[in-house]
């Protein structure tokens, strides 16, 4: 170790090695600092003072936004900080909301959880805060101020890393709260419902909204047949909180799961992706044959739709015309059972909070009645599973039903940015080969970074492609594209990392995320077939069910929709 | 919303100023001027033309007490209630002024957007105290009686 490269944290020598400030490296050394308002990717915000640590003269400093010296000597453990942070936490306490046993963050709470750490046995002081209203408004999520603690994560996710901007502070002081402008309900805004709010949110401040009453109820019905996709992000979301590894694929325990609730058929979203890369790429030919509006933007992902239609409803014709997986399949599922005299409710598990509200749009229903009648996430469908008392572990794996059970590996990398883009470029390449797939793979469509840029060839033709995760970064790309740069096709997400790391997936740290990727990818190696048009279901979907009605059932016009709603 | 909201007054104070994020305050100061006031009409024009979200400005405008999302009275009173001003009754000016024009601490503009009654922490007038002001014109020396004449006179200039 280079000595100009260390100090001291209670008494034990570490060596600084690059991190951006004390908390991280006090995480490094094996302590578990307490925090609400600290997330490596956000800034740093400095506001809840938990992290408090004692320098060698007395001083006391927050460990988040202090940076490392060499040299340094600090102690995170002393009489004194436990004393301050149990101030905090009762000060906290006061007017905060204390039904704990019936907050739907129950188990998942910061404040709960370090309420707990520290031993909070009492609360000095009544609570004297006005008692403000529930913001029930979206169906994506649901804010209560009665549980905010003013950490401000929702607010700097929402601008820094979404761009969206539709909560901030208002107001001062004692009176301080997040709100919209002018306090109109959240679902008037220029929200997205990506839910990412919700997922950094250390209480039941902004919890995602849950459906799984409405699930069960339907299960119950003997008259009712109920069908359900898994979506291909779920699979590796589960594992933690379900006790097994962080990355590991649950598809076939999470399908004998729902066989055992009651569901009736059980398909996987993946299968949707495929049709998605046969519409989507045949799209992304014919614009580039006819010079029609390039750059083609995918579509999978509704809070990236919501944010285009809101924030830029010129490059709509840009956006493509499929359906999302979710869509497509439903579509097809839901059509399938038309003429049943029975009632058929078609749920899906996606790791997505904006599905919901995808799921809600009036171009996705027939008859007016929408494909998919409720979006549960991968934290409702844990709860369900806990509810139904099902000792998940102990499941044996099991398949997801026919006639349309068959998947491919490029349908499943759908839950991870690059993946869309992958999959169709599995699909737009001559040579099937094995080592084609490779090459492929390594263009530069993988990894978790914001913003990749890889340049492809398609017969002789240049085909210059980006793809972005998190909308600020969708955002930067869309203002290099109109300032001149030029690109054919365009992936994106809303979510930094894709589907994978969606808001409807148990809130997880960068490493975690980063292994559900990985997660991904493996089940894709697992798949016998790993071309989307090499899927026998495909063939007999296109000359059977889809015939003739390949525009009704697996595509959507968002910029018509968008004009529609305009008027 | 308004339709039909002219933003040229909007459009000289943003250039004036700026058109960057950083100028915000600034901007806003500019529009209250003007309408005494901040239309929420602006909000969203403003949202657009500095590339801030709605909330922040939203935020800004409500961190400050000295921007009013309400439209304010012709005559905007502000009674100083500082200490120096408190301790020389300042209070039962305020309450006078209230009561004449049917006011109170929830309701600080007249139906007919003639007058506006507030307090403010002090006005740096000590010397004067009790001190009002009416559109920034001082007046020293106050009595509860003396508010009412001068809501007299101010009546006749509406």
């Amino acid at each position: 170790m280079d000595k100009k490269n260390i100090m001291t944290i209670d008494g034990i020598p570490v060596e600084i090695g690059g991190e951006k400030n004390l908390l991280e490296l006090i995480r490094k050394a094996g302590i578990k600092m307490p925090t609400f308002c600290y997330h490596s990717e956000l800034s740093i915000y400095g506001a809840c003072r938990m992290c408090m640590i004692e320098n060698e003269w007395g001083g006391i400093d927050a460990a988040c936004s202090t940076i490392p010296k060499a040299g340094m000597n600090i102690k995170t453990n002393t009489d004194r900080l436990r004393r301050y942070r149990k101030n905090i936490l009762e000060l906290l306490l006061a007017n905060h909301c204390r039904d704990c046993t019936t907050c739907s963050n129950n188990g998942k709470c910061k404040l709960q959880d370090l309420a707990m750490r520290f031993n909070i046995t009492g609360v000095r002081f009544p609570n004297t805060a006005e008692q403000p209203k529930l913001d029930d408004s979206s169906v994506c999520i649901t804010r209560d101020s009665n549980k905010c603690i003013l950490c401000g994560d929702c607010v700097r996710m929402c601008n820094e890393i979404q761009n969206v901007g539709a909560i901030d502070f208002a107001h001062r002081g004692s009176k301080m709260t997040i709100s919209t402008a002018f306090e109109i309900p959240i679902a008037e805004t220029n929200c997205v419902g990506c839910g990412q709010c919700a997922a950094v949110c250390p209480t039941g401040a902004i919890v995602v909204k849950n459906h799984t009453q409405k699930v069960w109820q339907a299960l119950d019905d003997a008259g009712t047949k109920v069908t359900v996709q898994i979506a291909p992000a779920v699979r590796v979301g589960l594992g933690k909180k379900m006790g097994m590894k962080a990355d590991e694929n649950a598809m076939g325990k999470i399908v004998a799961a729902l066989r055992r609730m009651g569901f009736d058929e059980i398909y996987d979203t993946s299968t949707g992706a495929d049709l998605t890369v046969l519409e989507e790429a045949s799209e992304f030919l014919k614009r580039l044959q006819s010079n029609g509006n390039i750059p083609l933007f995918t579509s999978c992902c509704p809070a990236w739709i919501q944010y285009c239609e809101k924030n830029y409803p010129e490059l709509l014709p840009n956006v493509s015309t499929c359906r999302s997986p979710m869509q497509m399949l439903a579509a097809i599922v839901k059509d399938q059972s038309g003429n049943s005299s029975r009632r058929h409710v078609h749920v899906a598990v996606m790791p997505c909070t904006a599905k919901k509200h995808e799921a809600g749009r009036e171009e996705f229903k027939v008859e007016g009645k929408p494909n998919v009648d409720y979006v549960i996430t991968t934290q409702e469908l844990i709860q369900m599973i806990k509810e139904s008392g099902l000792l998940f572990n102990e499941l044996e794996p099991e398949a997801v039903d026919m006639p349309f059970g068959t998947m491919t590996g490029a349908g499943v990398i759908f839950g991870v940015t690059g993946g869309v883009t992958e999959a169709v470029l599995r699909r737009l390449s001559a040579d099937k080969s094995k080592g084609a797939l490779i090459s492929i793979s390594y263009t530069g469509v993988r990894g978790m970074k914001g913003v990749k840029e890889t340049t492809v060839m398609y017969g002789d033709r240049e085909v210059k492609i980006a793809i972005a995760s998190g909308l600020k970064n969708a955002s930067l790309l869309i203002d290099r594209i109109k300032a001149g740069a030029h690109y054919d096709f365009v992936e994106v997400m809303a979510c930094p990392g894709g589907c994978v790391c969606g808001a409807g997936q148990p809130f997880a740290e960068t490493k975690v995320r980063e292994n559900r990727g990985k997660g991904l990818y493996a089940a894709d190696k697992m798949c016998n077939i790993k071309f989307a048009e090499e899927n026998p279901l495909m063939m007999s979907l296109y000359n059977g069910i889809l015939r003739g009605r390949v525009h009704e059932l697996l595509h959507v016009d968002y910029s018509q929709a968008h004009g529609k709603e305009q008027e | 919303m308004n339709q039909t909201f002219d933003f040229t007054v909007v459009d000289g104070i943003i250039d004036g100023l700026g058109r960057k994020p950083s100028a915000i305050i600034a901007i806003l100061q500019g529009i209250q001027e003007h309408y005494r006031y901040l239309p929420r009409e602006v909000f969203p024009y403003l949202a657009g033309e500095l590339g801030i979200s709605e909330a922040r400005i939203y935020s800004s405008a409500t961190f400050y007490e000295n921007f009013s999302l309400e439209p304010k009275g012709k005559f905007v009173i502000k009674v100083c209630d500082g200490t120096a001003c408190h301790v020389r009754k300042s209070i039962p000016i305020l309450e006078r002024l209230r009561k004449d024009l049917g006011l109170s601490d929830k309701k600080a503009t007249t139906e007919d957007l003639s007058f506006t009654v507030e307090t403010v922490s002090c006005l740096g007038a000590c010397g004067l105290a009790p001190v009002i002001t009416v559109n920034d014109k001082v007046y020293p020396a106050m009595t509860p009686d003396k508010a009412t004449e001068l809501l007299k006179a101010l009546k006749e200039e509406l």
